[in-house]
């Protein structure tokens, strides 16, 4: 059985140009005039074409010609005798004078009739249309997307039976009507076309009846042993019914062994916890409470479990300028649902909460870039080992153990460690830790204790029993795995929702023992890497063609259910699989979850009987497990028993049983890391500046767009510009200006990062608001086989990531490769050169002069053109620079709801990238500590657009509302109008962008909104498709349009609520009270354009004891 | 020296220059005509249906009202065509083994659609809604005209853009009320050009002319 060799895909070696396989035998001999010279041999050589022509004549000649031409031998002959650079086109194997003939011919063929008659259409109705489905009305379906086993619960667009847009659903703690950015594209690998469609064995199409028998096969075999042969590695899993599943098959088979292996998993948080506060417990932060809040290494604000719902809070604490309008932690306003008030209330008739209170502070000690930190109103960078160091100074300056203070790289570390710890000592409970889910684990310990000492458990945070199952508590950890298949006692092993063979640390070498196990079940979304591995491929299902449920960061239990039926029948889903091996094999993922909210789990959520059909119905449509009758979300995860059945820390006492008493120094020596670290540098300054070697400490982190490589194939993602660096399609490490001029490498350099005896070569990037003396690089890439868009694109991280430093490789050797690497970026531009694009100011200066926004800026009066009255609806747009953490929703709403194209690496290296909204990011401040600004930008409808004045066609023309509308049909690609917009927000396909060959992604496609050609122009529209959709419903009631039924995609995903829309000329909806208030500006506006979409002036509340020293602003 | 050219030739370069011209202009004309003609626009068309379906005898004859079949007309963008069901909801009982309605029968009893041939048909960057105009006053006949007396379906106007700005510029002059709108051969009962006006103030109809009323 072992011999069994390593599968490679079943497909046939590429095809080269020039392959002679089955080129065109010779013709039989005497059939054709012109070749009966060269007979003797396929190979033509110039002397036999020479005596041919020779020998030819009058008409003769000219028809040999003519046929020479058309047979490949001929071809093969030019190319060796007269080899020339551009003789083929690059897209096929059409020559030069076979494309003219075919164009000609297509020309007159197909000439004016495709202009004059349009094509006919045929009208297909049902045969026996679903009740209630209107042809064009789409419908809303409450679902839960999950990363990294956490929930999300999302409301699902359905066209016609197809879903189309993700949306956030407002009744659920981890969304608030916003989704992240993995959640929006989630939408398209439903309808990827590598996906996995049938149950393979050895490569070969079967079914899974043949799989059942084998698996039931195994598992009789292994009953005499009690199933000690057997594992199962999945990903990290909080769902009730796949835990009681797995419980169902190891209990049947009391020694085999479920391991749990999630390649981004916050693996020091339970650890870190652990050592505080006697078991591993899961964080819960409240930041309404806290009044100041001090990151470790982290970015709570926009990665992680939760980080919607404290983006959403953080905001609301954030926004000083207005007492009233809160944004409470509640919905996000809901479209134009009818009569649902809970949306109106969270529109800001503002139960102050937090109305008077100030405005929350944010420290954010950080040794890479996160986006949590561009609204950080101190900024420290030091490396990993520092930030160990900081914490453990911090909490011996607090009282809460932790070592001496560390020599630190930067002088100013020591004073935040003593001004910070006043100020969070200040606030008592109203203060609060995060440490980062990257953190090592005694960072977390650290931040528990911290956090306890301040008297901050119980207010801020919620120490809770953890969510989801992660490796080390209730299931076993891939070492383990790896040590029970190294020594052959592992017979069959499924592996489901995970791809170790990709994302493994290269040290556990999981390629050389998976092998030993004698059975293997896949189960993914794609044939990838581990599949070739594996005897069985099981194809599985989507989310949005599955039953499930999920359990939010939170607690909150909510079911998942399909949108549509699986586009594949094969396709399994990881419950139905798992079932299988417990026994049942044929049971649908349905009927599994309704037995097992029926059962023991029901009656947690107060539905049994006949109460559970009513409380089934309420949980499906609100996207939240419901008691019946009870507008509560059911008691958190206490309802998920671990399998050793701990009964589970209810809400609220997170308080514990934290006992002062012996808290140990933190070991991991970091203050030996440090020194380490330190000595390392500078002997290599000692070597002068001309070392080629440096030593680093790297950063591993999950890509935020494609996070540990899950996504590689989604193009969407891999076209999302990366927060901070603004890359596309590539990883690099991320390193300092500083760093970067002491080893001599710029940009694009490609490098050899050495580590424990293994090597990865990488293209180095530079940050400046990176930690110097450390590196970044992000998992995910590099992948091999992800599918066709995801397949070597990339860094494969994993190939120097150990199991011992999963997150932080502490002395990694970079070496100069001499050679570069092409990387595309959408902002090469840092600096507002002197030009008040995003206007910031502190807390203090606006108290003292509320109108220092406009002072900074000018707006002239004078327009030659005359004033328009609008007297209907106006919209226009505000956008609260606050709030913005950059994290991306809105650009990948954006592009889900408007059939934005991708473009691909080598169009964005161009500029040509089609997104709508673009996210600058733009340094202030000092070269080596800069603030970071997020802003995005989008059309700015401008009242005196330079656009509109431009367009030769009158393709882009002011509507009666007031919105730049963009007319396709019109366009002629003259793209004056792009090159007339001062905020270069236009898009022009520049070629045929959109893939209109691919059936399976036209469902993905929202068919309100025009999907565009090459050569047309387009730009935001306000979402025109959203305003008509509200503005046709309101005339049919009769009634005006609401504040807030109207949300623009970028709107509703935004998760801390950055952006209003509505109408202007309300002075009651919320756009106008955001533009009215004293930090309203336009974005260039003393170009006179009068955009009406504004932004509200960035405000920081420093702590004036940590003044920042100021030097020279960044230039270029 | 001998003269290359005829007399003749002065006369036929004058006449050929404006037979020239005059054959330009006749093709402009011949192109404007054609692409106004019901060729090109589809008005006064008849197709092929898989089912010769008269409208006629279905609203006239036996008076179903529109929406019967039609059923989101006054809800959403398109007015919909009947499911099979909906045929059958009487042919189950009524003409039940005709030739004519076969393929309806096959249809149903396979679960196979019926392909009609789609009669108005606007270009797919234009996106119509049927509920608001059917909302603000606009009747089935203003734009479909007087189906009830068409044996086979066909288009009565052309549906050019330009065609569809003259009510969107001047509502006032199609508006009815909104209980007529399903009236077929409804005639004013005081002239347009005074109860238009009023309808219009009274629905609230503004003259949607922005590009972006249609095209998103």
């Amino acid at each position: 059985m072992s011999r069994l060799k390593v599968l490679d895909n079943v497909e046939q070696p590429a095809r080269q140009p020039g392959d002679r396989a089955d080129a065109n035998p010779l013709p039989p001999e005497g059939e054709s005039v012109a070749l009966e010279n060269v007979s003797t041999g396929r190979r033509l050589t110039v002397d036999a074409v020479r005596d041919k022509l020779a020998a030819a004549e009058g008409p003769e000649m000219w028809r040999s010609l003519e046929e020479l031409a058309e047979t490949p031998e001929f071809e093969e002959m030019l190319h060796r005798e007269f080899p020339r650079q551009a003789s083929q086109w690059a897209g096929g194997e059409v020559s030069r004078r076979r494309f003219l003939q075919v164009m000609s011919a297509s020309l007159a063929l197909g000439g004016l009739t495709g202009c004059l008659q349009q094509p006919r259409e045929e009208i297909i109705p049902y045969v026996d249309q679903p009740e209630g489905l209107v042809a064009g009305e789409p419908w809303y379906f409450a679902t839960t997307h999950t990363l990294n086993g956490y929930g999300m619960g999302v409301l699902a667009e359905s066209h016609e039976g197809r879903p189309t847009k993700i949306e956030g659903n407002p009744d659920h703690p981890a969304s608030l009507g916003a989704t992240d950015v993995f959640a929006q594209a989630s939408v398209l690998d439903l309808y990827d076309p590598d996906r996995a469609q049938a149950v393979k064995k050895l490569g070969r199409v079967t079914t899974w009846t043949r799989l059942a028998d084998e698996l039931g096969g195994a598992l009789n075999a292994q009953t005499a042993l009690q199933g000690s042969g057997v594992r199962l590695l999945t990903g990290a899993v909080s769902s009730p019914t796949l835990r009681a599943q797995i419980d169902t098959m190891l209990q049947a088979n009391p020694q085999a062994k479920w391991h749990v292996w999630e390649p981004a998993a916050a693996d020091g948080a339970g650890a870190g916890t652990a050592s505080a506060l006697g078991s591993p417990r899961q964080a819960v932060y409240d930041l309404q409470a806290a009044d100041a809040v001090l990151a470790l290494d982290s970015d709570f604000l926009t990665t992680g479990a939760g980080a919607q719902a404290y983006a959403r809070q953080f905001t609301a604490r954030r926004r000083a300028w207005d007492g009233a309008d809160k944004m409470a932690a509640t919905g996000n306003g809901t479209e134009g649902a009818a009569g649902d008030d809970t949306a109106n209330a969270a529109n800001g008739s503002g139960a102050g909460n937090g109305a008077d209170r100030e405005m929350i502070r944010l420290y954010s000690v950080e040794s890479t870039p996160t986006s949590t930190g561009t609204l950080a109103d101190h900024r420290l960078t030091l490396p990993p080992s520092e930030v160990a160091a900081f914490a453990s100074a911090l909490a011996a300056e607090l009282g809460a153990g932790g070592g001496a203070p560390a020599r630190f790289s930067k002088p100013r570390a020591a004073k935040w460690v003593r001004e910070v710890a006043a100020d969070l000592r200040s606030r008592g409970s109203a203060a609060l830790v995060v440490p980062g889910d990257y953190a090592s684990a005694e960072v977390h310990e650290l931040a528990a204790r911290i956090n306890q000492a301040l008297g901050a458990v119980g207010t801020t945070v919620r120490y809770e029993e953890p969510v989801v199952a992660a490796a080390g508590e209730a299931a076993g950890s891939l070492d383990e795995l790896v040590a029970d298949l190294a020594a052959g006692a592992v017979d069959l092993l499924v592996i489901a929702g995970t791809n170790p063979v990709q994302t493994a640390p290269a040290d556990l070498d999981f390629t050389a023992v998976i092998e030993k196990a004698r059975l293997r079940v896949y189960h993914g979304l794609y044939e990838d890497e581990t599949s070739r591995y594996c005897q069985w491929m099981v194809p599985a299902k989507h989310y949005l063609e599955s039953w499930g449920d999920a359990v939010a960061f939170d607690g909150t239990a909510s079911l998942v259910q399909p949108l549509i039926s699986p586009l594949y029948d094969a396709t399994k889903s990881e419950i139905e699989l798992v079932a299988a091996l417990a026994g049942t094999s044929g049971a649908k993922g349905y009927e599994l979850v309704r037995e097992h909210w029926q059962g023991q789990a029901g009656a947690s959520i107060g539905a049994t009987g006949d109460a559970f059909e009513d409380s089934w119905k309420q949980s499906l449509h609100d996207g939240v497990l419901r008691a019946a009758g009870s507008g509560a979300a059911a008691a958190p995860a206490a309802a998920v028993a671990a399998s050793g059945g701990a009964a589970g820390g209810g809400a609220g006492d997170g308080a514990e049983n934290a006992t002062d008493a012996g808290v140990a120094a933190p070991t991991l020596g970091t203050a030996a890391a440090v020194a380490r670290v330190q000595a390392a540098n500078q002997e290599d300054d000692l070597q002068g500046a001309a070392a080629d070697t440096a030593i680093l400490e790297i950063n591993l982190r999950p890509d935020p767009t494609i996070w540990d490589g899950r996504y590689a194939n989604n193009a969407w993602l891999q076209e999302i510009p990366k927060p901070i660096t603004k890359l596309v399609w590539d990883n690099a490490l991320l390193i300092s200006l500083a760093t970067a001029e002491r080893f001599g490498l710029a940009s694009n350099d490609l490098v050899e990062l050495a580590f424990k005896g293994r090597t990865l070569q990488v293209p180095v990037w530079v940050v400046p608001a990176h930690a110097d003396g450390c590196g970044t690089l992000h998992l995910g890439y590099g992948r091999r086989h992800a599918g066709r868009v995801g397949d070597g694109v990339g860094f494969d991280a994993s190939a120097i990531r150990t199991s011992d430093a999963l997150w932080t490789l502490p002395a990694v050797e970079v070496r100069r490769m001499g050679g570069t690497y092409p990387l595309a970026c959408t902002q090469d531009h840092h600096s507002m050169e002197g030009r008040h694009l995003v206007r910031t100011g502190s807390l203090a200066d606006y108290q003292a002069n509320p109108d220092f926004v406009h002072q900074m800026g000018h707006v002239p009066t004078l327009t030659m053109f005359p004033p328009y009255e609008y007297d209907g609806y106006s919209w226009g747009m505000a956008v609260d620079l606050n709030a913005c953490t950059g994290c991306n929703a809105c650009v990948i709403a954006c592009q889900s709801e408007n059939n934005i194209p991708v473009v691909g690496k080598e169009q964005v290296l161009n500029g040509r990238e089609m997104h709508w909204i673009r996210l600058d990011r733009y340094y202030e401040g000092s070269l080596e500590e800069p603030k970071m600004h997020n802003q995005p930008v989008m059309c700015q409808h401008c009242e005196l657009a330079p656009c509109e004045v431009v367009c030769p066609v009158a393709a882009t023309v002011h509507s009666d509302e007031g919105t730049n509308d963009m007319v396709y049909n019109r366009c002629v690609g003259t793209r004056y109008c792009s090159n007339n917009c001062p905020y270069k927000v236009r898009r022009f396909n520049f070629f045929q962008y959109v893939d209109e060959k691919t059936e399976v992604l036209k469902a993905v496609r929202n068919p309100d909104v025009t999907v565009r050609n090459r050569g047309v122009m387009e730009k935001c529209s306000y979402c025109i498709q959203r305003v008509a959709k509200a503005r046709i419903a309101s005339k049919r009631e009769q009634r005006e349009i609401r504040d807030g039924e109207i949300l623009s995609a970028c709107q509703q995903a935004c998760p801390s609520d950055a952006i209003a829309f509505g109408n202007i000329n309300d002075p009651d909806s919320r756009v106008s009270r955001w533009k009215e208030q004293m930090l309203n500006y336009g974005l260039l506006e003393e170009l006179n354009t009068r955009p009406r979409t504004s932004y509200l002036a960035k405000l920081n509340n420093p702590n004036e004891r940590l003044a920042e020293p100021r030097a020279g602003e960044l230039t270029a | 020296m001998r003269q290359l050219f005829p007399r003749s030739s002065n006369a036929l370069s004058r006449v050929s220059i404006v037979l020239l011209l005059g054959l330009l202009a006749g093709l402009g004309w011949v192109g404007a005509e054609l692409s106004n003609s019901g060729y090109v626009t589809g008005e006064g068309v008849v197709l092929n249906q898989p089912v010769p379906f008269s409208h006629d005898h279905h609203t006239a004859g036996l008076g179903i009202d529109c929406r019967y079949c039609h059923t989101s007309v006054d809800r959403a963008a398109s007015a919909g065509i009947p499911p099979i069901a909906t045929c059958m909801n009487c042919h189950r009982e009524i003409w039940t083994n005709a030739d004519l309605l076969e393929p309806i029968r096959a249809a149903y009893r396979d679960g196979v659609a019926v392909k009609w041939q789609r009669v108005h048909d606007l270009p797919d960057f234009v996106y119509f809604n049927h509920s608001v105009h059917v909302a603000n006053g606009i009747g089935c006949e203003s734009c479909h005209g007087r189906v009830d007396q068409m044996p086979l379906m066909m288009q009565a106007e052309d549906l050019t853009m330009g065609w569809c700005l003259e009510c969107h510029r001047e509502p006032e002059k199609f508006v009815r009320p909104r209980d007529e709108v399903f009236t077929f051969g409804w005639e004013p009962p005081v002239p347009q050009s005074q109860m238009g006006p009023q309808l219009v103030e009274e629905y609230g109809i503004e003259s949607l002319t922005a590009c972006s009323v249609c095209h998103r």
